[in-house]
């Protein structure tokens, strides 16, 4: 008899099904036994992998989402619309893996609710849980028209597309005090976060910080989605990222050189200690090489170059949030951390679950093709030139 | 009346009676532990021959009420920092933000809660004093009214100047407790946080979170009235441009 799998097994696929069969089993451990049997947490280092990147990290790379959604309908940069869609369904399901993240992570998920009926406005975290629960709730309604569409509800869509103008700017104040609660969370330790990372300001650079990863991310996934689906944005477009990414990199440094100079910190620049190389590291990667990369014209209107820029961008990132919340933490803790197979097995997990959905989504939805924007305000398409709103679709033959 | 502990480590002989005294009153399980832990919410360490306590320092601006989401500490009139674990939902902020490191948590448990001294809320409402004064047989911690204890301990560091260095750890760290130590030795000896602020740590938190309502009130109207100049603009450009096409087509 003739057997035909529905799918073709591929090398990839049996990575994904490792990493989740090891992500499933890290989850049974971690609700069976306990955070202490599944984590390499302790009493002196109470917060790991799952708080610094799952939730601190995952937040800050969903910022592209506010970023353009305030360039499209607030200040009316129509020419970056075609890549609203697929930057929103980034920070839903960001978001979305954000909340399982936080739901593994806090020792009684059962009660998340909580401060939503007992806040305390004191708490940067109470913040935090408030944006995370009303940021969620704005980007189901901001990737709802994506679903009315495919469903082909058209009487939900014009309702929703009457409100987009104020659900935007909800969102933009939201995701403005989420990503800058973020860095609040770690004012209150100035004797324990090591001194490059703790700073005053650390709201502000959380928040300038997020919207370079928000636009690096950009970069990064319409990289992808070309590779595996021959999705292609208008290379004008996303140029024009870079261009963003760029001044919002340069902004940052400054203010980073601005904050060192304040503190006088310069010192501690050279000290031979582990905290020394994960700084370098982080700015050389994070600031300082994507800076270079995009001020070069060439490199700007590279594919390539481009998303090499947008890598070292999110991997700088990536290490500034975990400095900050893990391996900036750990010589005043007195312990060495270092997270164990199943926090790292459910981290991947939520990863690749994220990559998953997203190409899911891609082929199933109308992310990167649809026919035209929903007119400003739901008032009657304003008409713009159609070659800017267009997509450029065609097959690279890779996918 | 604000309560408090006086901890005179120089009377201390590390005999252990606090330590079990709490256990007891507390109703934890196991021996002397070396550490704080879920199970000891007071620990006597040894540092060469002086020995000294460690449990929560009950501060008079408490970080760990400060940073929780859903408010499950409390600085009660007592003086006592207080948990109330109904409310926690385990996101052990509390324990991050502990100038001291203090809080600890029940690592093993399916629904852990968090663990800490609670001054013996329960003994002080009914006119008691803490179990660990109870027991110490030397009169090294003692319990009392916070002012007098202070007032105590500054007497007996004049009397005494060669005995104590001139520093009641407690009186000023992160903006003061309710638990004060004296000791012959620097306490950056026996680990205890050094490069505490003199003003609460809260206040550090506070002055961005105050910002919140401004940024949601001054950033909504700013973002709306972009949107409208820019639409409004844009929605007379069109229409000039219409209308100079018809003109335009009268003009054929």
């Amino acid at each position: 008899m003739d057997f035909k799998l529905p799918f073709k097994i591929t090398f990839w696929k049996v990575v994904l099904l490792l990493i989740w069969l090891a992500g499933l089993v890290a989850l049974i451990v971690r609700f069976t036994q306990g955070l202490g049997a599944s984590t390499h947490l302790s009493d002196k280092f109470p917060w790991g992998l799952w708080i610094g990147f799952d939730v601190v990290s995952g937040v800050g790379l969903s910022a592209g989402a506010f970023t353009i959604a305030a360039a499209v309908y607030v200040f009316h940069v129509k020419r970056f619309y075609p890549i609203l869609r697929p930057t929103i369904l980034t920070a839903f399901l960001g978001y979305l893996l954000v909340i399982v993240g936080l739901l593994v992570d806090v020792g009684r998920p059962d009660r998340i609710y909580n401060p939503l009926f007992m806040g305390n406005i004191h708490s940067a975290l109470f913040e935090v849980a408030m944006c995370v629960m009303f940021y969620t709730t704005v980007l189901f309604f901001e990737f709802s028209p994506i679903l009315f569409e495919r469903l082909g509800w058209s009487g939900p869509k014009r309702w929703i597309t009457r409100v987009t103008v104020p659900l935007v700017i909800l969102g933009v104040i939201l995701s403005t005090m989420h990503q800058s609660s973020l860095g609040s969370l770690f004012l209150i330790i100035p004797q324990k976060l090591y001194t490059f990372w703790y700073t005053a300001s650390l709201p502000l650079l959380f928040y300038v910080s997020a919207i370079a990863a928000g636009c690096a991310m950009i970069i990064f996934e319409s990289h992808l989605s070309f590779r595996a689906f021959g999705h292609r944005l208008k290379a004008d477009v996303l140029a024009d990222i870079g261009r963003v990414l760029l001044v919002v990199l340069v902004l940052y440094a400054l203010l980073k050189a601005y904050d060192f100079y304040g503190r006088g910190v310069w010192s501690a620049f050279f000290l031979p200690r582990m905290e020394t190389w994960l700084f370098w590291l982080e700015i050389l990667i994070g600031v300082i090489a994507p800076i270079i990369l995009l001020s070069i014209r060439k490199v700007r209107l590279s594919t390539g170059g481009l998303y090499a820029a947008a890598v070292c961008t999110i991997t700088g990132f990536l290490l500034n949030r975990l400095n900050i919340s893990t391996t900036g933490l750990m010589a005043s803790s007195g312990v060495h951390y270092f997270p164990s197979w199943m926090e790292l097995a459910i981290t991947l997990a939520l990863v690749s679950t994220g990559f998953f959905i997203f190409a899911m989504a891609a082929r199933y939805l109308p992310i990167f093709e649809h026919p035209h924007e929903p007119s400003h305000a739901g008032k009657p398409e304003v008409g713009f030139p159609e070659e800017v709103l267009e997509i450029e679709t065609f097959s690279a033959g890779s996918g | 009346m604000a309560k408090g502990l006086l901890i005179d480590t120089t009377k201390c002989i590390g005999c252990q009676a606090c330590a079990l005294a709490c256990k007891e009153a507390n109703g934890l399980p196991g021996e002397q532990e070396e550490e704080l832990s879920a199970t000891a919410y007071t620990v006597v360490k040894q540092k060469g021959d002086v020995y000294y306590r460690r449990l929560c320092m009950h501060c008079n601006d408490p970080s760990c009420k400060s940073v929780c989401p859903v408010g499950a500490f409390e600085k009660t009139q007592e003086g006592a920092v207080i948990y109330h674990a109904n409310k926690c939902i385990g996101c052990r902020y509390c324990m991050q933000a502990c100038p001291f490191s203090v809080p600890t948590y029940e690592w093993k448990k399916r629904a852990p809660k968090v663990r800490k001294c609670i001054l013996c809320y329960e003994r002080l409402k009914e006119g008691k004093i803490t179990a660990c004064a109870e027991a110490c047989p030397t009169g090294a911690t003692t319990f009392g009214d916070r002012e007098e204890l202070l007032a105590e301990a500054r007497k007996r560091i004049q009397e005494n100047p060669g005995q104590y260095i001139d520093h009641i750890y407690g009186e000023k760290e992160a903006g003061g407790t309710s638990v004060f130590f004296l000791s012959s030795v620097p306490f950056a000896e026996f680990g205890f946080p050094a490069n505490l602020p003199e003003d609460s740590l809260p206040k550090l938190t506070w002055a961005a979170l105050k910002k919140v309502p401004s940024i949601v009130i001054f950033g909504g109207a700013f973002l709306y009235g972009t949107w409208w100049i820019i639409d409004r603009r844009m929605e007379l450009a069109e229409y000039k441009s219409k209308q100079r096409e018809s003109k335009f087509q009268e003009k054929k």
